[in-house]
């Protein structure tokens, strides 16, 4: 299992480095939404990987090894509101340059022959 | 034990004020410009008193140590978030405050009307701004810091033009892949050390095995390229110049602050866990990343200098100072040694005020320059702006072209470091802390000690000469020089800072010495640690007991 997530991991985050390389500003934000999923994915791993272990323990008396890591999880899903919300700003601001400028490339306007 | 003094919870009102009277803010009617203001302006005043009762109490001997911590929703450290403020903060505090009542104040006359909710979007920067700087814990620092980013965006393109999309689209891409960045340190010093908060993570340092150590190790450098692209370290930096020349006035003033966020953050978090104050010292950890900093704090200077000659608009230039001020700091972080680091954080105090009245300053000298009027109108046009602010009321002030100079000529003294302001003496400390730290050592000066100084020195000639190219063109050279109208209102902020520049400068014994416990105070890290974990959550008292 933690083959698969570590290289789900890194397929998504190096697609995503392509992707925010390119001129475009869709390419662009596509590589930004990549990159957020891999790095939420790699949050969630640094909890270490569990199969069927419940992340809140019910009474005192408890092994800490028999549940997993909770915190990670909180922690995902504070940057998983946040990536959420800073790429929805992102995308507002591209409909306006879009808008304004009549391109889309990322430095608002087409390149030069 | 007794409930929890309400002096302690100051401690958190630089995080809520802002939030409570942003949020207010969004429903009133845009046209109610003047409660807007108020009611920021009210927030304003109430942050500062707030920051200095925090930098006395912090100072005096209210705390143990002088280190107050806020245990948010009453749970323990390292359970809990833990809201911490120190000399350092408090100081930070303090110059955020400063520098936001100024821009208030400037913004009143038009800023605040070319565009929407400019002063909501204003409150949440200063809410992540000191966050930021309270913070104990590293995602909490996250968080804030994209509190202030969001902010930010929506500032960096307040009044929409084309230039400021296109710089706007720019700087948010890359602050987006900073914030993953973060996010990615983070998960890794999780993953190592098996906590976030600060004050426990550098008493847990020591005692990592080696494999969970090179993972601390790669955290670390992780995180660093998020801390250092906002604090615009070469080459991560290059962002920076094209977003101050864009930005509005106030805007590129709060954007000074923001870069010394990206530094503090750095100082925060390596003294207190790569630093050797600790109880046992960080281990095989001790002093990992200072000589990074310190190549990079110089290559960062060499690379702000040449900007700065190469810069043709005062908004650039002015990046680019921003960028020379951030390397040194970088530098004599990496340097280390009580006496370098204050002389930094002197410094850091000269030219983040300096910076900060250069950028408003800018915008009112180029008004003698005829086409800084047009700009405002498309700005205004292509926001669909019905209502012109009205013609400047007030009192116009005599002199302006006198004021206007004077004052430029006080920012370049502080900006380029030429007696006797600020400047001067901030890189004079600094020289004579770091010759006077090698001194006790076997071998000499190093020869990085010398490349070092003879850098800032260069920075400093290269700025006077851009400056002064600058300001030729502005005052002498523009042919038929009309003197532009100043409000007080625009004027005041202006010449407040460049004051506070000269008082630093007269009172820089006191300064120092406040600084100095400062950095005693920053090189305990151990028993940082101790008071931060130390803190007992308020007990309450069983159901059915009544209150006391």
């Amino acid at each position: 299992m933690e083959m698969v997530i570590a290289i789900a991991v890194g397929v998504m985050f190096a697609s995503g480095i392509w992707l925010i390389l390119r001129p475009r500003t869709f390419q662009l934000i596509i590589g930004l939404m990549l990159m957020s999923y891999a790095v939420n994915i790699f949050i969630f791993a640094m909890g270490r990987l569990w199969v069927d272990k419940p992340p809140i323990t019910p009474l005192p008396d408890i092994d800490p090894a028999q549940f997993a890591d909770p915190l990670p999880q909180g922690l995902v899903l504070t940057a998983i509101v946040i990536g959420f919300a800073t790429t929805a700003l992102y995308l507002v601001m591209m409909i306006g340059a879009r808008g304004l400028t009549g391109s889309d490339h990322v430095d608002g306007e087409e390149p030069r022959e | 034990m007794s409930p929890l003094p309400w002096l302690q919870h100051l401690i958190v009102v630089p995080v809520l004020l802002p939030l409570l009277v942003g949020a207010l803010l969004i429903p009133v009617n845009q046209k109610r410009h003047t409660l807007k203001f108020a009611f920021s302006l009210a927030s304003g005043v109430l942050l500062w008193a707030v920051a200095v009762a925090l930098l006395l109490m912090a100072d005096g001997e209210h705390w143990p140590d002088g280190i107050g911590v806020y245990l948010a929703a009453n749970w323990a450290a390292p359970f809990g978030i833990v809201l911490m403020v120190d000399r350092l903060a408090a100081l930070m505090l303090v110059l955020t405050a400063t520098i936001a009542l100024a821009v208030m104040v400037f913004s009143a006359q038009r800023w605040d009307r070319v565009g929407v909710n400019f002063h909501s979007l204003f409150q949440f920067l200063l809410m992540g701004l000191n966050g930021a700087f309270l913070t104990n814990d590293l995602f909490n620092l996250f968080v804030f810091f994209e509190v202030m980013l969001a902010a930010s965006y929506g500032l960096v393109l307040h009044g929409y033009n084309l230039r400021r999309i296109q710089a706007g689209m720019q700087y948010v891409a890359v602050n987006l892949v900073a914030s993953l960045l973060f996010l990615i340190g983070v998960a890794l010093i999780y993953a190592a050390a098996g906590t976030l908060n600060i004050a426990d993570l550098a008493t847990r340092v020591a005692t990592l095995g080696p494999q969970d150590a090179w993972l601390l190790r790669i955290g670390a450098v992780v995180l660093a390229l998020a801390f250092l692209t906002k604090g615009a370290m070469w080459p991560l930096g290059f962002w920076l110049p094209t977003t101050y020349a864009s930005a509005s006035a106030p805007v590129g003033a709060m954007l000074v602050l923001m870069t010394k966020v990206g530094v503090y953050a750095v100082l925060r978090v390596w003294l207190a866990v790569f630093g050797e104050g600790g109880a046992d010292g960080a281990g095989a950890l001790a002093g990992f990343g200072f000589a990074a900093l310190t190549v990079g704090g110089m290559a960062t200077v060499l690379f702000g200098a040449i900007g700065m000659l190469a810069s043709e608009d005062g908004g650039r230039m002015a990046g680019y100072g921003a960028i020379v001020s951030s390397g040194t700091l970088l530098a004599a972080i990496g340097h280390g040694g009580d006496g370098v680091l204050a002389s930094g954080l002197y410094y850091l105090l000269g030219s983040t005020l300096a910076m900060a009245a250069f950028m408003l300053l800018i915008e009112l000298a180029e008004r003698i320059r005829p086409p800084g009027a047009a700009l405002i109108a498309i700005t205004m046009e292509a926001f669909a702006i019905e209502d012109k602010p009205e013609d400047p009321v007030g009192v116009g002030i005599p002199g302006t072209l006198a004021f206007l100079g004077l004052s430029f000529a006080a920012c370049a003294l502080v900006i380029s470091g030429m007696p006797p302001l600020a400047g001067f003496v901030a890189k004079f400390s600094l020289f004579h802390a770091m010759l006077a730290s090698a001194a006790t050592t076997p071998g000499g000066v190093p020869a990085s000690t010398w490349l070092l100084i003879a850098l800032i020195v260069l920075a400093g000639l290269a700025a006077i000469i851009a400056l002064m190219r600058l300001g030729v063109r502005i005052f002498w050279a523009s042919g038929a020089v009309t003197p532009p109208r100043l409000q007080v209102s625009e004027a005041a902020p202006v010449s407040a800072l460049v004051l506070l520049c000269v008082l630093l400068t007269l009172q820089a014994g006191a300064v120092f010495d406040y600084l100095a416990r400062t950095v005693a105070g920053l090189s305990r890290s151990a028993d940082y640690s101790a008071r931060v974990l130390g803190e007992p959550p308020v007990l309450r008292a069983p159901a059915g007991e009544s209150l006391r």
